[in-house]
């Protein structure tokens, strides 16, 4: 029987890896994905798992042991956050060319400077690039459902992609909620064994793994990468309803929230959609038509179905909780050039929110979806609780 | 139990030939020596380098056995990751084989950008060797100064010029350092004798728990040296004592090579390009006398570990 408790979003993550059980873990600890590992350690410690737990010097070598577990076939996850993340970085776009699959707990958090603990997206989309699946947990249930889902997703023959399993610091990760666990034997069945191929330990069939490859093939090999991103796009939806087949739970890659009829839409990731869900119920029932996108897979983007979803809406917002300083914040980048590809040329608002852990109030939802009532769109960049 | 030359004389070595490294390297012959003795099927690990890009050249490859490169500060952590999940997959019943494991490293991978890589792994105790292709340069990207570069050599980042005489500083010890560790098995050679270089690698690769071995290798490209002698300058880096040849088993420091007879550093520097500077102008005699005085020094630092003496036949 599923079992209910009121627990974090990193032990719930922890309780997902308790049941994966997977043959290796190597990681490094750091605010606020420290909870993940801690508890991790305490199942090997009192032998609730068998991994092969290496506690790792840097999350650079976490990231390193990780892509050479999973060439070697080992079934490997591990978790970290923030400026951890960015020292991976060096290592994420091999994995993604590796096609090691690896499921990453990434709790973010703002990458310094100013060193700060809080929640924002800057880690997870500095590495947005290099070829991992990024997928956004709204909650603790989520983050828990998603981690044990990703095990198929990275490891299926056609994808063999790493993924990130994204959940926002503190808010969710230290939040304490109630999360639906499945029965130990319910995971351990559907996540089943995994099935390498080209192991390294396979010393009769020897592989070559980091080759050199200069201007004649580098981007042939890239392109591979590409058609894997694309068979994800194709295959998801499979996997997420197989997952509900076991749990009951159906996680799709865009979330629509009363979209449906509505002439204005939010677009936003991660927690924040509850406050912005909560102000579409308030403002429904006072007659405004607005809803709320949540985009749980940001890559790869699912540009047509974000745009299906937007389809004749009369304005949109865009919430990023990442920036990209001189330019266009990630989401709403993606967001504009989805439309702009389906010709819908519906005016947009960029707002930027929640760095470094800002609080994002559900009157500032609301104040989004008054200004685009009332036609404010602005081709700038919009600062939400900024104090100027 | 050491092994012979019939032993190994008809063995294939893992890396085949075809690889682009240049005539004479010393590399080469490192992991052909080191690897020869070696009866169990290898994984290899490499840390970015010359080994590295000239033994893949995509869609080649001159490796005959599972080989894994990431980058270049990571090789420990990259023998970590595969000798955990040969581990993990050997007690959950899914091989049965008994596989060793390789990382190669040169200095810079070694020495500079992944001592702390490597620290880490030879601390948590994972069962690999770490062997160390060291050609005291970052010779891939064109002989710039390392933490290896002797005192004297003159690099590509500490150029002999007018003023400033090659690098000033004296190399890290790094197979101290790896001793440091207590760790099982550490060892220090050179391509003076390829028995040697078999025999340390296979007590290396045998001895369960994690193992270093500092081999040095030339690189005939920029040491400016005739590629002829290989062999022959790794003899008198040996006989100078300028390379002492040394292990340290479970602690226990033993010299394993020690010259007949005092032989001066200027053997070993004279036929290198990267010397040149210590044998012309008003400045030479003071830089010899330096080579000497370290190499006295550091040998003194030997003998008191190993708790032996010297007597060379005068």
């Amino acid at each position: 029987m599923p079992r209910k408790e009121i627990t974090s979003g990193n032990w719930a993550f922890a309780e997902a890896m308790r049941q994966i059980n997977p043959d290796v873990v190597a990681a490094y600890p750091i605010t606020p994905s420290t909870d993940i590992i801690m508890k991790f350690a305490d199942f090997v410690s009192n032998g609730e798992v068998d991994t092969n737990f290496v506690t790792v010097e840097s999350e650079h070598s976490a990231i390193t042991a990780c892509v050479t577990a999973s060439a070697s076939g080992a079934r490997v996850m591990t978790a970290s956050s923030a400026n951890g993340v960015a020292l991976m970085h060096e290592i994420f776009p091999i994995a993604g060319c590796f096609r090691t699959p690896i499921v990453f707990g990434l709790v973010n958090r703002s990458v310094g400077a100013p060193i700060n603990i809080h929640c924002d997206h800057s880690d997870s989309m500095g590495q947005r690039d290099h070829g991992w699946i990024h997928l956004y947990s709204e909650d603790a249930q989520e983050a828990y459902d998603t981690a044990i889902m990703s095990v198929k997703l990275s490891e299926h023959s056609d994808i063999l992609t790493p993924v990130f399993v994204c959940q926002d610091g503190f808010i969710t990760s230290h939040g304490f909620e109630p999360v639906e666990y499945l029965d130990d034997d319910v995971v351990k069945k559907y996540v089943g064994e995994r099935e390498p191929i080209n192991s390294l330990l396979d010393t009769d069939n020897p592989v070559t793994y980091g080759s050199f490859a200069m201007s004649e093939y580098y981007f042939e090999i890239k392109r591979q990468q590409i058609e894997a991103h694309k068979k994800t796009l194709e295959l998801y939806d499979g996997i997420a309803r197989d997952f509900e087949k076991v749990s009951g739970r159906y996680y799709p890659m865009i979330d629509q929230y009363r979209t449906e009829d509505a002439d204005y839409v939010i677009v936003v990731m991660s927690s924040a959609s509850g406050a912005v869900k909560d102000v579409v119920d308030d403002m429904r029932d006072k007659g405004h038509k607005v809803g709320c996108l949540r985009v749980r897979m940001f890559r790869p983007f699912p540009t047509e179905a974000v745009a299906a979803a937007l389809k004749g809406k009369k304005a949109v917002a865009v919430l990023d909780r990442a920036l990209s300083i001189g330019g266009t914040a990630p989401l709403v980048a993606e967001i504009r050039s989805a439309l702009y590809n389906s010709g819908e040329m519906i005016p947009v608002n960029s707002c930027i929110y929640g760095l470094g852990g800002r609080d994002f109030f559900p009157k500032y939802a609301e104040e989004i979806f008054t200004d685009l009532e009332n036609g404010k769109i602005t081709p700038e960049e919009r600062y939400i609780g900024l104090l100027e | 139990m050491s092994i012979k030359m019939k032993d190994v004389i008809n063995k294939k070595s893992p890396m085949t030939q075809g690889h682009r490294m240049c005539p004479g390297c010393g590399a080469p012959t490192a992991v052909h020596q080191g690897l020869m003795g070696v009866d169990y099927p290898l994984v290899i690990v490499n840390a970015t380098g010359c080994l590295e890009v000239s033994t893949t050249v995509y869609p080649f490859s001159a490796w005959s056995v599972p080989w894994i490169h990431t980058a270049f500060e990571n090789a420990g952590a990259g023998a970590s990751g595969v000798e955990a999940a040969y581990q993990a997959l050997k007690k959950r019943g899914k091989i049965d084989k008994d596989i060793k494991f390789v990382a190669f490293g040169g200095d810079g991978g070694t020495y500079d950008i992944g001592l702390q890589s490597l620290s880490g792994a030879l601390e948590r105790g994972h069962d690999f060797t770490y062997i160390c292709y060291n050609n005291q340069g970052y010779m891939n990207t064109g002989a710039q100064r390392s933490s290896a570069t002797p005192r004297g050599a003159s690099a590509t980042t500490s150029p002999a010029g007018k003023v400033i005489p090659g690098k000033l500083q004296k190399p890290k010890d790094l197979t101290s350092i790896a001793a440091a560790h207590h760790i099982p098995y550490v060892a220090q050679t050179t391509l003076y004798n390829h028995m040697d270089v078999a025999n340390k690698v296979k007590k290396a690769i045998e001895t369960p728990g994690p193992a270093f071995v500092n081999i040095l290798v030339p690189c005939v490209l920029f040491w400016r040296l005739d590629p002829a002698l290989q062999g022959d300058i790794c003899k008198k880096a040996a006989d100078t004592r300028f390379w002492p040849i040394y292990e340290v088993e479970d602690g226990e420091w033993k010299l394993t090579y020690k010259p007949k007879k005092r032989v001066p550093v200027e053997e070993f520097l004279k036929p290198q390009g990267r010397y040149a500077h210590l044998f012309k102008g008003e400045k030479s005699k003071a830089l010899l006398e330096q080579a000497q005085a370290d190499i006295e020094k550091d040998w003194q630092y030997i003998l008191e570990r190993t708790g032996e003496t010297w007597e060379p036949q005068e």
